[in-house]
């Protein structure tokens, strides 16, 4: 298992809510749970994964996610099992739209 | 001076068929080595048929048991390598060098022959353009064929696989070569006839039925949800906008969400009717949902597919049927149905360049394309017009002073990295060092990126028709190569321009919800899913069977 951590700037998240889990954990696919912080413009990510040698990619996909998304004042944990890029990203936009979607209000 | 002699081939059936006199033209299973020993001669061009669907596999195990002392040096010209006994002949030395399509299972065997210098690979061909060799210059001598059942005359059926049996027969029996029939059971009366007794020279029966491979099963448990938004992404962005009604799917799981996003998300999108009513398209059990919802009006199909024979038959309005009920399929003609009557390709493939060259040829191993060349490419042959044709041409000349003329729509869809995170997007194919090892003067490209038209990845479609210049090609490409090393080196700014143009589109831009990209969008979920919604009709084979 490799733990990766990312601190990356993002749009404030208005909406306020209970924790959201999407996704599954098995081979191939990921776990995304998301959950509100106290740092407001700040979305903190963590991962753990399966597969080693993958930072560089971890770093822009979730980079990428916190300037289309607003996941500040979010905190996001990832459980991956060899998920591809293309599924994270699914995961993490399914994620915010539960969260924008189904708010507690 | 010499007389000059005009009916060698006559004349070289008649040797052989003297030679074969006492096995009679029924022969038994017992006798079929000395029946190939007798009618092969050295250097013979030799077709063992067989296709990724049915193999002539009792013929092809008798062929790779002869005396090569007696038979050597064959010129193999077949549709597949695809068993063992096809690679044997060559270890055996009974064959010598091949012309063939494709080589799926065998590949990397035959990349080690290649090494060892046992055999000569002349060209790798497209179906289609090998039966076209058939009736210049690769005529067989001798044909090795398959079929359901023969009658004491000699009459073959086929059943639902004809596929690749009429081109093989024709070419072989009309230049007077010898055509042997291995069939599963004799039978008093047939129930049509599909190849005539006139054409066949010998027919046995073979110990066991002929191998049948169900190749375009995709059991839909196994379907992503990536290939999900990628299925809904096809059916909004292009076959919506050119209202593509009539078109060929390749084979795979991206395909099959496709067929099976038809009766729910095309239905809701307003679209039956609209597209998807004609296909060139082997029996998938996949599309049975989409028929059975009234999408579909017509399907041709280049071979069978095992277990949907009886839904086949009930549904002849769909399907072209003999008056026995049963699915007649075409290889050829399906073939040049794909190239010609099809407005649509869709398919994927396991390489890509910065051109949008595409390959399934990787180092290690031979593959071969199959019919996907002929799918696959913009028909330059093609003069009837359609929608879909006309949209795609107006793109492709952008209002320049062109002559105008349509253009095929061939779409590559692939997600943007395959299992063990392998890249589709590459700076090199993989074919360029293939080409060297081969020894051939051109890579083995499957489509060549001039023919591409749309490229659809997780990340949106790529569509290369409205690219003005090679860099805003190669930006395109990038735009919808995600995070790969390709994807990482675009220019984002020259993205961003193109995405702003619509040669990018991203799924939100079209309208199309990640949100929505769930498995509770397929109309079967599963192979008992396709079961029930055929009405029982479809009969999977056991493997696919888990209740």
């Amino acid at each position: 298992m490799e733990e990766l951590k990312f601190d990356l700037p993002s749009a404030a998240q208005t909406i306020a809510r209970d924790p959201v889990l999407v996704g599954v954990v098995a081979s191939g696919n990921c776990e995304v749970l998301v959950e509100q912080s106290k740092a407001v413009g700040h979305c903190a990510v963590t991962v753990h994964t399966s597969a080693h040698g993958f930072a560089p990619i971890w770093q822009a996909v979730v980079e990428d996610f916190s300037a289309r998304r607003h996941a500040g004042g979010l905190s996001i944990e990832i459980n991956d099992v060899g998920a591809t890029p293309a599924v994270v990203s699914l995961r993490l936009d399914q994620a915010i739209e539960v969260w924008e979607e189904h708010s507690n209000g | 001076m010499t007389q000059k002699h005009w009916n060698q081939r006559q004349q070289g059936r008649a040797r052989r068929l003297e030679r074969a006199a006492g096995i009679g033209r029924q022969v038994d299973a017992s006798r079929i080595v000395e029946l190939l020993q007798a009618v092969i001669e050295p250097a013979d061009r030799v077709c063992i048929e067989g296709n990724n669907q049915k193999q002539a596999d009792f013929l092809a195990q008798a062929l790779a048991a002869v005396d090569p002392a007696r038979v050597h040096d064959l010129h193999m010209v077949q549709s597949v390598i695809a068993l063992p006994e096809h690679v044997a002949l060559f270890d055996k030395g009974i064959a010598r060098e091949i012309d063939f399509s494709f080589s799926g299972p065998q590949g990397t065997r035959l990349a080690a022959l290649v090494k060892a210098g046992k055999i000569r690979i002349n060209a790798i061909h497209t179906y289609l353009e090998l039966f076209a060799r058939y009736f210049v210059d690769l005529t067989p001598n001798v044909a090795l064929i398959a079929a359901e059942a023969a009658d004491a005359d000699g009459n073959l059926y086929t059943g639902p696989n004809t596929e690749d049996t009429p081109a093989i027969v024709e070419a072989t029996a009309f230049k007077n070569g010898i055509v042997i029939a291995q069939v599963n059971e004799l039978r008093d009366t047939l129930p049509r006839v599909d190849i005539p007794a006139g054409w066949v020279d010998f027919v046995v029966v073979a110990p066991k039925p002929n191998t049948i491979e169900p190749l375009f099963t995709r059991d839909p448990a196994q379907i992503s949800e990536i290939q999900v938004l990628m299925a809904m992404m096809v059916i909004k962005g292009i076959y919506a906008e050119y209202g593509v009604k009539r078109l060929n799917h390749g084979i795979g799981f991206d395909t099959a969400a496709i067929e099976l996003l038809l009766p729910t998300y095309g239905a809701e999108l307003g679209l039956k009717g609209k597209v998807c009513t004609h296909w060139a398209l082997n029996p998938h059990p996949a599309l049975i949902p989409a028929i059975e919802a009234g999408f579909v009006e017509s399907v041709h199909s280049f071979g069978s597919e095992l277990g949907m024979e009886a839904y086949v038959a009930a549904r002849p309005d769909v399907f072209f049927t003999g008056a026995d009920g049963s699915l007649r399929s075409n290889r050829a003609f399906c073939q040049a149905a794909g190239h010609y009557a099809c407005d649509l390709f869709i398919g994927s493939t396991l390489q890509i360049d910065l051109q949008g060259n595409s390959s399934t040829a990787t180092l290690d191993r031979i593959a071969g394309f199959g019919g996907a060349p002929n799918m696959g490419a913009d028909a330059r042959g093609r003069r009837h017009e359609s929608a879909a044709w006309l949209k795609a041409g107006e793109e492709a000349r952008q209002g320049r002073e062109q002559m105008p003329r349509g253009r095929k729509l061939v779409v590559q869809m692939v997600e943007t990295f395959r299992e063990h995170m392998a890249p589709a997007f590459v700076d090199r194919l993989d074919a360029w060092q293939l080409a060297e090892t081969m020894g051939l003067a051109n890579p083995p490209v499957m489509i060549y990126g001039d023919d591409v038209t749309h490229i659809v990845t997780e990340e949106g479609i790529a569509n290369l028709l409205l690219c003005r210049d090679a860099a805003e090609r190669e930006q395109a490409i990038r735009g919808v190569a995600g995070y790969t090393g390709i994807g990482l080196g675009r220019d984002k700014a020259a993205v961003e321009a193109l995405r702003q143009r619509g040669v990018i589109r991203r799924p939100e831009d079209i309208g199309v919800s990640r949100r929505r990209a769930t498995r509770d969008l397929l109309a079967a979920r599963s192979v008992k899913d396709l079961v029930l919604a055929s009405g029982g009709l479809y009969n999977p084979p056991s493997r696919f069977r888990n209740w």
